[in-house]
């Protein structure tokens, strides 16, 4: 089934030619900036256009029609941003010169009324007739990292990486593209669903759950037609792979049965709510929250158990980080007393003894990665929350761009700094890989100095810098309930 | 959308006698026609009794003062029982007065089932007693549900330590009344003419759920 599908999403997400219908020549308009999209991201296909006055845009020419485009050309994919009374025509004749897959930014259809109802019931008529797969209409457009295709008209194009989107709104694609961007946490795939008159989100993670390139998907959703047939899907889709669901429009539809308290307390977003954690899905009530469990999910492996370390170099991080795990399924374990006096024995005597693990300003040039190794290699740790990193990338900042900055002693200690921040990354990645456990960086220096050098390292090391402690425990908290529920369906199975 | 006007409820009993068959723990009763038979129940079951007016139409007894709890002797139940039958309006369709063992316990939690227009069959457990509504503290599943969903339905309400060792009570028997969820969820799936069902309440007694009253909604 999975090689079906491939093989079926094929002409949409790794076509070998685009043809981007309705091109026009004005930068404002959407049939322009396609184009522009398609050929600035470095897309290794064809690439055609069409105009009905013909001419020149961005350096192609274009054909006044379909019919006209020769017939060597190979095209799997034809992108609309012609009006929708012009589409029948032109699906027609995309279908005669075998285009197998439409994604239609035209509105006037499901969204306008009755008339444009009636329309998009045609259209989808239309697309099954043809054989061709039809995303939107309506839709802002779709990204394909694997082949550089970022056929959207909207910015921004996402670096590549393991995050596929979907989203019921146009304008969520982009924020969660933008988050990629600024996180350097890649997106293998992207769509917006648009009004998902052939296609809906579950088809979309239907092949999402089997695409090679994605290890996790990120779906916004507003209305569910059929809540149960989304139920059933997404159990298929986190059998496979994570699934993280930010869900907009918590308004009850006001019409169940009044006889019984059940009833009257049901609410669609309460059901939705239980049928996310019956599912395995890690339902986050945030934007930001929905990119971080991603990106959590996209980049570290899924904790044993819920037993989580803290490591701090200042206390009060420690703390609020510690707060937030109490309203989570981690755990913030005992230090176990064999790992307490490994500890002793390379931090001052005035470090916490408890966890959070408060280095207490103790530090010396190795202290940290050392003891984020013996931590993460004891056995009754699962997971590791490392906070303080750019502290000293921070200084060296100041130092740099403040009068002394040329100073040698300076300049050699602006070095020093940035190289241990980048070594503390570099150490959580590696470490991390070599134990197979999370271990989450966070720092509010990702948001308010995204240049910081260990923020940096964070990012060129292929991990995610959370913005705070909190944020991370949330984030984690959502991997481990996926890995016990990943557990317990293998048990039953 | 099943509308009210299309539906029926079942009697206590019938209700009672439902939630039986799936084994869901349930508190004893008796229907009696008279005073004397109240009696004879009460003794049975030992004092204190509740006993309330039965009838096919009833559906908020509470309000209207027709369900007297804590009745402690012969007399009272004999004078409670001619009071109950003496208050029936004709479309209670009255078939006589409930008697049941009064069980004590001071946590209340509420149980049901429906069926959701987009979500199907779900199943519902939340904080009971009179914050119920106030409150909203519940948490759904869809049916069927297994023991682990059962379990987190339980842990996701705010109010979960109360299923804990709480007051001088015993922790509550989290098996059985994830038990109880799974068997609604077991109710709502193979009955078809099963509209919704609420347990309203289940009281802890000793730290195991019983249903104390329970209201079967059916498509004649």
């Amino acid at each position: 089934m999975g090689k079906d599908l491939i093989e079926l999403f094929s002409p949409l997400f790794s076509p070998r030619g685009v043809l981007v219908a309705g091109v026009s020549s004005h930068p404002g308009k959407f049939g322009y900036v396609t184009l522009h999209n398609i050929l600035s991201s470095g897309y290794a296909g064809e690439v055609h256009g069409t105009n009905k006055e013909g001419g020149e845009v961005l350096g192609i020419s274009l054909f006044k029609s379909v019919v006209d485009i020769p017939a060597e050309a190979v095209i799997d994919l034809v992108f609309v941003c012609t009006p929708a009374a012009s589409n029948e025509q032109l699906l027609r004749d995309c279908a005669k010169r075998g285009i197998k897959a439409a994604f239609l930014t035209s509105a006037g259809y499901g969204e306008a009324g009755d008339e444009g109802e009636k329309a998009e019931r045609q259209l989808v008529d239309l697309a099954d007739e043809l054989e061709i797969l039809l995303a939107g209409p309506n839709g802002q457009g779709l990204v394909s990292t694997p082949i550089k295709l970022c056929a959207q008209i909207v910015a921004p194009n996402p670096p590549s990486g393991a995050i596929a989107i979907v989203s019921q709104s146009g304008n969520f694609v982009s924020s969660f593209e933008n988050f990629s961007l600024a996180a350097q946490v890649g997106v293998s795939r992207a769509i917006s669903a648009g009004n998902a008159a052939s296609l809906s989100v579950s088809d979309y993670l239907d092949y999402y759950s089997v695409d090679p390139e994605t290890r996790v998907s990120l779906a916004y959703v507003e209305g569910i037609p059929n809540g149960r047939d989304f139920y059933q899907r997404a159990r298929q889709v986190t059998a496979r792979k994570p699934l993280v669901v930010l869900k907009g429009g918590a308004t009850d539809n006001g019409q169940r049965a009044a006889q019984s308290h059940t009833g009257a307390l049901a609410q669609d977003d309460r059901i939705f709510r239980g049928m996310a954690r019956q599912a395995g899905i890690a339902q986050a009530f945030s934007v930001e929250e929905a990119f971080d469990a991603s990106a959590a999910f996209a980049t570290q492996p899924l904790p044993r158990g819920p037993r989580v370390m803290i490591l701090t170099v200042v206390g009060g991080w420690g703390v609020v980080t510690a707060d937030a795990m109490s309203d989570s399924d981690l755990v913030l374990a005992d230090i176990p007393k064999d790992l307490e006096k490994i500890i002793d024995k390379k931090l001052p005597a005035r470090w916490s003894r408890n966890n959070p693990i408060d280095c207490a300003g103790g530090e010396t040039r190795d202290t940290i990665p050392e003891i984020m190794a013996i931590i993460a290699d004891h056995p009754e740790v699962d997971a590791v929350l490392y906070l303080g990193i750019g502290i000293q990338s921070n200084q060296a900042k100041m130092f740099r761009t403040g009068p002394w900055g040329n100073d040698p002693d300076v300049t050699r200690i602006i070095a020093y700094h940035e190289r241990q921040d980048a070594r503390f990354a570099l150490a959580a990645a590696e470490i991390s890989e070599q134990t197979g456990k999370p271990i989450l960086v966070a720092t509010e220096l990702s948001l308010t100095d995204p240049t910081n050098a260990g923020v940096k390292a964070v990012k060129d090391s292929g991990r995610y810098c959370f913005p705070s402690g909190p944020r991370a425990v949330v984030a984690l908290n959502h991997l481990w309930r996926y890995s016990q529920y990943r557990k317990k369906s293998n048990r039953t199975k | 959308m099943t509308k009210k006007s299309e539906t029926k409820t079942l009697s206590e009993p019938e209700s009672r006698a439902l939630l039986r068959q799936y084994e869901i723990p349930c508190v004893s009763d008796s229907l009696v026609e008279g005073p004397d038979a109240a009696v004879a129940a009460a003794r049975e079951f030992g004092y204190p009794v509740v006993l309330k007016l039965s009838g096919a139409g009833l559906a908020h007894k509470s309000e209207r003062g027709l369900v007297r709890l804590g009745i402690g002797d012969e007399e009272s139940v004999s004078r409670a029982c001619t009071d109950l039958l003496s208050a029936a309006r004709p479309e209670d369709h009255a078939n006589g007065v409930l008697v049941s063992p009064m069980v004590e316990g001071s946590r209340e939690f509420i149980a049901g089932c429906y069926r959701d227009s987009s979500f199907g069959a779900c199943v519902m457990f939340g904080l009971g007693g009179v914050l119920t509504e106030a409150l909203a503290d519940i948490s759904f599943r869809l049916a069927p549900l297994d023991h682990y969903d059962a379990m987190g339905m339980m842990s996701e309400l705010a109010a979960a330590r109360l299923l804990d060792e709480t007051r001088g009570e015993p922790a509550v028997d989290r098996k059985m009344l994830a038990y109880i969820l799974e068997q609604l969820g077991v109710l709502i799936c193979e009955r078809e003419e099963v509209v919704s069902v609420d347990i309203n309440p289940i009281r802890i007694v000793d730290g195991k759920p019983l249903a104390l009253d329970a209201l079967v909604e059916v498509r004649p």
